[in-house]
Parts: structure tokens; sequence; C-alpha cells
């Protein structure tokens, strides 16, 4: 009896964040991000688009076998992806908690790019609240400058919607002056009303500038045209609704400069110019960054280049 | 459990601060990307007759112009009278020595030969379609040609399965055909109209509009090249003139008509007492019905899609948007947003969304109806978008505050020009959908299926979209209630109208 009422109290809140929030038309939506893959993004648009990928990458390795000596490496693309003066730094390197001081340790105190962790038992988010939250203050306190946070898709499918809001503001405030990413693991929420549902949780929480990131990576569906532009709808709601800005990390999944454009392509549309940088916008990849610098090459010398012309890429994701 | 924290709280802090905007600018603007496909254009196109390009016997031309550049494309001969009596002569006797005496399956193969060569052709026909008629590149090359390519598939696999069309019936076909369709599709009508007539085994005259002529008679070199019997198809080029004498000549047993409800009543009164078959596909004022439990943001692409698609040159576009009085201000709003991002200008290019105004008429046409909806009050919008210097252009336009007494919102504009109305309850939906004199199509965007399932009955519409606009497809019968026409075509109940249950 008791836990039927629970259940319908819980179905009753769902409706509720629904109707608030409102819906996504699945066909709808894939058919307005297919558009996005005609594009024809050509010549001197083509180099800008490159380049501003590349600053926005946050260059990934999340292995069970990363070691200070791969992390190093990482780094050092980081700092270097190219000889091509023009071509940028890339935003970020990402790397689990045990491995930001080595991070740190390469990179210097002073460095630009900066160094993401992602902490909360990612990628399942399955310990105890205050494991988690130790996890964050270890990563800060070694040097991490922002923190990938995973929610917690059992309590958001269970609808318990307020124990996902206020795991996320705890882990907030455990971040103190980093930035926070809060993952929301699209492909484990499957649907998209789902996924718009969990970016308003988590953008009533966040602070401006923090962002929310479709997924860990780890699991089958990752980052995609249709997840990305839901959270970029809800993303631009919120924004005209509040005047907070929230910033956008697809991540997992793209391998390719075509399809880097094609996601900077419903930036532009969707939210417009003031989210064309990487403070607003970041590519979670690894593979990416080697074909967005094969692509610049070739729009300079009009010439594919082999692979091994581009330094060492993290293989994961 | 822990309250929410809700979207309120946060709003409420706002105040004092300027409402918060969304810059579409020119920071990564995108380069041109013309298509380069070689359109292979004849300086002159002639008619083609009895399975020959052959001059008009008053040697009379008229120039076909791109309105995206206001430049003459190429000379097209005008079919006069004589004209037209040689190409329905030439499909009668195609009909009584050669189409008719053909199984099904044999006209099959003709059919699948045009589809697979129209294919081959894709990039040459969309290029040239664009130029001739001032339609975005990315529409004729994704829509016009594969959907024509389809058509002719379609009706191909019908052809020797025609014991069906009609269960428990025998079907014949009807003769000679005479068709006439607009500008607006100019390549897919063709096929649209071509496709059943052929399957179900009968000859055919057909003229095309006069704006756009090209793409017939380029998909004659088609229908030459897929050695079709000479006169089974015929093309008469020209402009009303060709068209009446084609309609009023004795030999057609029939009258397929794509076109405007004016030009459609004046052909039904020309054949009144006549024994010719007709089908009439007119104009449009289509309701795009939005609820407040739709998924707003997908509405708004339909709503763009319905009426901006081919520069609202559709009969079928959703030009009066019925939008829910709860969520009209926000659909609106994300209205005017998705507007800023439509991409106004050279139909060549790859990333246009919406080109050029088919003729200068017409751009007459929309200029007036728009500026009396501005006179009778409404409230207007249009996109900040620059307009080429050159060459015909319309800025997508929307209107709010119309009612159903503005002009606006009765007559067509065929245009990227939209009307917003407002409604309360579900019976009002359905009244103001229903109080027009067309009724070619409808959208219902609601989350709620029983809502759609009654508004499909309700509405007077041919076509009814569910949560989407203009889907098309050749299974799917189109055709209009009240002064939008009658018969329809695609599907079984298309072929239905191109014979005779004997």
């Amino acid at each position: 009896m008791v836990r039927n009422l629970m259940n319908a109290g819980q179905s009753v809140s769902l409706r509720r964040l629904f109707d608030e929030v409102g819906q996504v038309d699945c066909v709808g939506i894939e058919e307005r991000v297919a558009k996005y893959t005609t594009r024809s993004i050509k010549k001197a648009s083509k180099l800008w688009g490159l380049r501003t990928a590349v600053s926005m990458v946050d260059l990934t390795t999340l292995e069970g076998k990363d070691t200070p000596g791969k992390v190093a490496s990482l780094c050092a693309k980081a700092l270097h992806p190219s000889e091509d003066p023009a071509v940028p730094q890339v935003a970020a390197v990402c790397v689990y908690p045990a491995m930001v001081k080595h991070a740190r340790r390469a990179l210097g105190t002073d460095a630009t790019v900066r160094i993401a962790s992602v902490a909360t038992a990612f990628p399942s988010g399955q310990a105890p609240l205050r494991t988690r939250l130790a996890e964050v203050r270890a990563a800060v306190a070694d040097g991490a400058d922002e923190i990938d946070m995973v929610i917690n898709r059992g309590a958001f499918l269970a609808g318990e919607f307020g124990r996902v809001q206020d795991e996320i503001a705890a882990v907030r405030t455990a971040c103190g002056g980093a930035t926070l990413k809060v993952i929301l693991e699209v492909s484990e929420l499957e649907t998209y009303d789902n996924i718009r549902a969990a970016s308003f949780l988590a953008m009533r929480v966040i602070r401006p500038g923090d962002f929310i990131k479709t997924s860990t990576g780890k699991t089958t569906l990752n980052a995609t045209l249709g997840n990305n532009q839901v959270m970029l709808e809800a993303i631009r709601d919120f924004y005209l609704e509040t005047g907070t800005a929230i910033s956008m990390k697809p991540a997992g999944g793209i391998r390719t400069a075509k399809q880097a454009l094609q996601f900077l392509i419903a930036v532009k549309e969707t939210l417009g110019d003031a989210w064309l940088n990487n403070t607003r916008y970041r590519f979670g990849a690894s593979s990416l960054l080697n074909d967005l610098l094969r692509q610049i090459e070739k729009e300079r010398t009009g010439a594919y280049q082999a692979p091994y012309y581009f330094s060492e890429a993290a293989e994961s994701y | 459990m822990a309250t929410l924290v809700s979207a309120r709280k946060k709003s409420a802090a706002r105040n004092g601060r300027p409402a918060p905007e969304l810059i579409f600018g020119d920071l990564w603007e995108y380069d041109p990307a013309p298509e380069t496909a070689d359109p292979k254009l004849k300086p002159r196109y002639e008619l083609f007759i009895n399975g020959k390009f052959v001059a008009p016997k008053s040697g009379k031309y008229f120039d076909t112009i791109n309105p995206a550049t206001e430049r003459k494309l190429a000379e097209i001969a005008l079919a006069g009278t004589a004209d037209v009596d040689a190409a329905c002569r030439a499909a009668q006797r195609a009909y009584d020595n050669v189409w008719g005496q053909l199984s099904g399956r044999e006209r099959a193969k003709y059919l699948f030969r045009i589809a697979r060569l129209l294919q081959d052709r894709a990039r040459e026909f969309a290029v040239a379609e664009t130029m001739d008629g001032g339609k975005p590149i990315k529409e004729a090359r994704d829509f016009d040609v594969p959907m024509a390519a389809a058509h002719f598939f379609y009706h191909a696999g019908w052809a020797d399965k025609l014991e069906y069309v009609a269960p428990g019936r025998r079907v014949a076909p009807l003769g000679v055909v005479a068709q006439v369709i607009p500008w607006n599709f100019p390549l897919l009508m063709c096929a649209w109209k071509l496709a059943p007539a052929l399957a179900m085994g009968n000859c055919v005259v057909l003229k095309p509009a006069e704006t756009t002529s090209i793409t017939a008679l380029k998909l004659a070199e088609i229908i030459q090249d897929a050695g079709l019997p000479p006169g089974v198809v015929n093309f008469v080029t020209g402009a009303g003139a060709t068209g009446a004498a084609l309609t009023a000549h004795p030999i057609p047993a029939k009258v397929a008509f794509t076109g405007s409800t004016e030009v459609g009543k004046i052909i039904m009164r020309s054949l009144a007492g006549t024994d010719k078959k007709m089908t009439m596909e007119l104009g449009g004022k289509a309701a795009n019905i939005v609820f407040d439990d739709a998924p707003l943001d997908q509405a708004v692409e339909g709503i763009i899609n319905g009426i901006f698609f081919n520069q609202g040159h559709v009969c079928c576009a959703g030009a009066r948007l019925l939008v829910h009085e709860p969520v009209a201000a926000k659909v609106i709003a994300k209205l005017k947003q998705r507007i800023k991002v439509l991409r106004v200008g050279d139909p060549l290019d790859k990333n246009t969304d919406v080109g050029a105004i088919n003729s200068k008429e017409q751009l007459a046409k929309i200029t007036k109806l728009v500026a009396s909806g501005v006179k009778e009050g409404a409230e207007i919008y249009q996109s900040p978008c620059q307009l080429p210097a050159k060459g015909w252009y319309f800025r997508p336009t929307i209107f709010s505050n119309v009612t159903m007494s503005h002009r606006i919102a009765r007559e067509e504009i065929f245009g990227p020009v939209l009307s917003i109305l407002t409604f309360r309850t579900v019976d009002e939906a359905i009244e103001k959908a229903n109080n027009t004199a067309y009724g070619l199509s409808a959208g219902v965007w609601t989350d709620k299926g029983s809502r759609i399932l009654k508004m499909s009955t309700e509405l007077k519409a041919g076509v009814v979209w569910a949560n989407s606009y203009n889907k098309f497809d050749p299974t799917s019968p189109f055709g209009g209630y009240k002064e939008s026409g009658f018969g329809r075509e695609g599907g079984r109940q298309g072929l239905l109208d191109y014979c005779k249950l004997v």
C-alpha cells in the first residue's frame, strides 16, 4: 500500500516535470538535426570551424591502464597539438582523479590548458554520496580546474528528482572554484523527454559557466546530433527564461572533423555566436583531435597527410 | 523528499536586468557553396510530339527566365492549336496501335527504365530545376528529383498488378489523357501525372507551366532514351492558350489539372457538357494546428517547413497557423528566432534554405497581399536577412494577430508568408480550420493521440499530418476537399482516377 502510494506520487512528479519543461518529438528532432548534416562548409569557414573545434577539445584518457607517463604525453599533445602556430591549444585534458596530480605536474601551474577530472565514482556513480564528494574534493585539491560528475540515473529513473538535484548541488559545493560538468549519461536515460527533463534538473542547481554533458563514453551510445540538439534547446530555453548561460559538452563518439563541424553548426543555429567558444562548448574526445589536425593540414596544403605525420593520439572513447 | 528547485525562483532573480537574447551574427559565416554540376541546358527547346523534338508550326518561341538572376535561360517553343492537335493525334495513334496492346508487365519495364535514367541524371536534373524555378538546390536534390523517381518506381510496380486496383472489378485505360501542371514542382508534378497514367495504359499529352518547362523537356530526353514508343508521351509547351487548346481538344478522354482554383474553375466551365473525366488539384489555405501539449520546438520546425518549404509555393503549405492561446506567445517567439537562422539567397548555394520567388508576377501578388495584411492591422515580422540585389526574392514573413476576416487568412498567398491565429478549444480549432473555401491539407500538433484521431475525422482536408508536415509518399493518396479540387493522386486511389471500371 505504502509502496503503491509512493509510485503514484512519483509518476505525478514525472508528469509534472515533463509538463513544466516541455517534451520532445523524436521524429521531429531527428529531422531537424539531419539538416545540419547537409550544410556545406568550405574554405575559410571550414578552417575557422576546425581551429575552433581544436580549441574546444577536452583531450581525454580514461583507462584502467593510465599511467603518469601516458598522462604526461597527453598533456604534451594538449599544449602543442601541431607545429602550425595558427592551431590553438586544446581546452583541457580530462583524466581520472588519481591522475590529476600527474597532469598538474606535466602542465605546470600557469598553463592555459585546464585539467578536468571525472569524479563521483565515474562512470556508474554507484558509490555513497560522501565517497563521491570526497573524491571531488580530492581531485580539486590535487589541482583539477574542472570536475565532470555523473548524475544519479537510478534516482532519476525512480522518479526521485529532488535527490538528483540535491546530489548535484552537493557536488557543486564540493567543487569550490572548479567548474562543474554534469554528465547525464543520455543512453541510460533513453528517451529525449528524459534527457530534456534531466537537463533542466541539472541547470536549475548549477552555476553560470557550468556544463551539462551528454555521456561518459563508457556505454554503447554517446553523443549524437539528436541528444546534443535536445540539450542545446534546453540550454537555450533556460537561458531565455532565467538569463543564466549554461555551457555544453557532448562526449564520446565524435571521432571525425566532419562530425565536429556538424555539432558546431548545431550550436551556431540553435544558441548563436555566444556559444561558439570553449568556455561555452567543449568536445569530450581523444581521436577527434588528430582528425581535426589532419583536415587543417589538408586545407593548408591541399593534400591529406598520412596518419603517422601526427603525433600520438589517445585511443580511448 | 526534497523539494525541487524550480525555474520560477531563478526567473524572479532577473528583475531589472535586460531580457537575455541570442546572437545570430557573423562570427562564423558559411562560405558560398555553389552546386557546380552541369545542368546541360540547350539554348532552345522544341515541342516533344510523337517521340521527336519538333519546331512549333507557328515558329514562335518564348523565353524562360532564371528567377534568381532574372537572366534568360533558354527559349521554349510556343505550341499553337495545330501543334496540340498533332500531339493529341499522335497520342491516339500510339494508344490504338501500341500502348493499349501492351501487357502491364511490358509497360512496367519502360517505367522502371525512366525511373533509373532519372536517378542516373539526378544532379543534372536538380540543377536544371533550381535554375528554372528558383527553389533551393537542397530541395531539388533531396526532394523533387528523388520523389519523382520514386513515383515512377512505385507505379512501375503497379503496372502488372492492376487487377488488384479495384478488387472484384476489371479496369481498363481511358485512352488519351490531357494533363496540365503548375510551376511549383515542375518535374515532380510531371511524374505524379505521367506515372499513374502510363502504368494504367493511357497515352498522355502534357503541358508544363510556361515559366518552368525545362525539366519536362529534359524528361522527354529520358523518355526517348528509355525507348518509349513514339506518341505515348507528348509535351506541348506554352501559356494559358495552349492549355485551353489542350483541355478543349476532342481526343483526350480525361483532363487532369494541378494549379490555381481560378484556372481550375475556368477549365471546369469549359468542359461542362462534355463526357471528359476530370481531376483537379487546386489551391489551399491549410491550417497547421498547434496545441499547448505539443512538442513545441518540433512544432516550430514543422511550421517553418510547412510554410517556407519551396518559398511557400506549395498548394498544401501550412499557411494558417492556429495556435492554442496558452502557448501562442511562446510559439511566436520561437518562430521569430528560427526565422533568423533561415538562409535566404542564391538557390544554387547548397546552404540556402529559402530560394527565389518563381516569377515577377508571383512576387507582385505576394507583395500586394502582404500589404493588405499590414493595412488590415495584422502585426508583421520579417526576417532581417540580406536579400540578393538581383533576382526575385521575398523575406520570410509572419503575421500575428490575424483573424479569420483578414484577407491574408482567407486568400491563398502562395509565398513565404504565415498568418497566425489563436484558438481556445478543440472545437474552435476545428471550426476555424474548416472555415475556408479550401480543404487540401492540415497539420495537428499534440501529444494526445485520441485528439489526433478526432481532428483527422473532423477536419475537411484531403491530408491531415500529425506531428509532422509536408510528408509525401507515392503510396499515399493526395487531393482536396471543396475548392481544393477532386480526385486523388498517388496510391491505389490515384490509379482509380486513370481507369474505367468494366
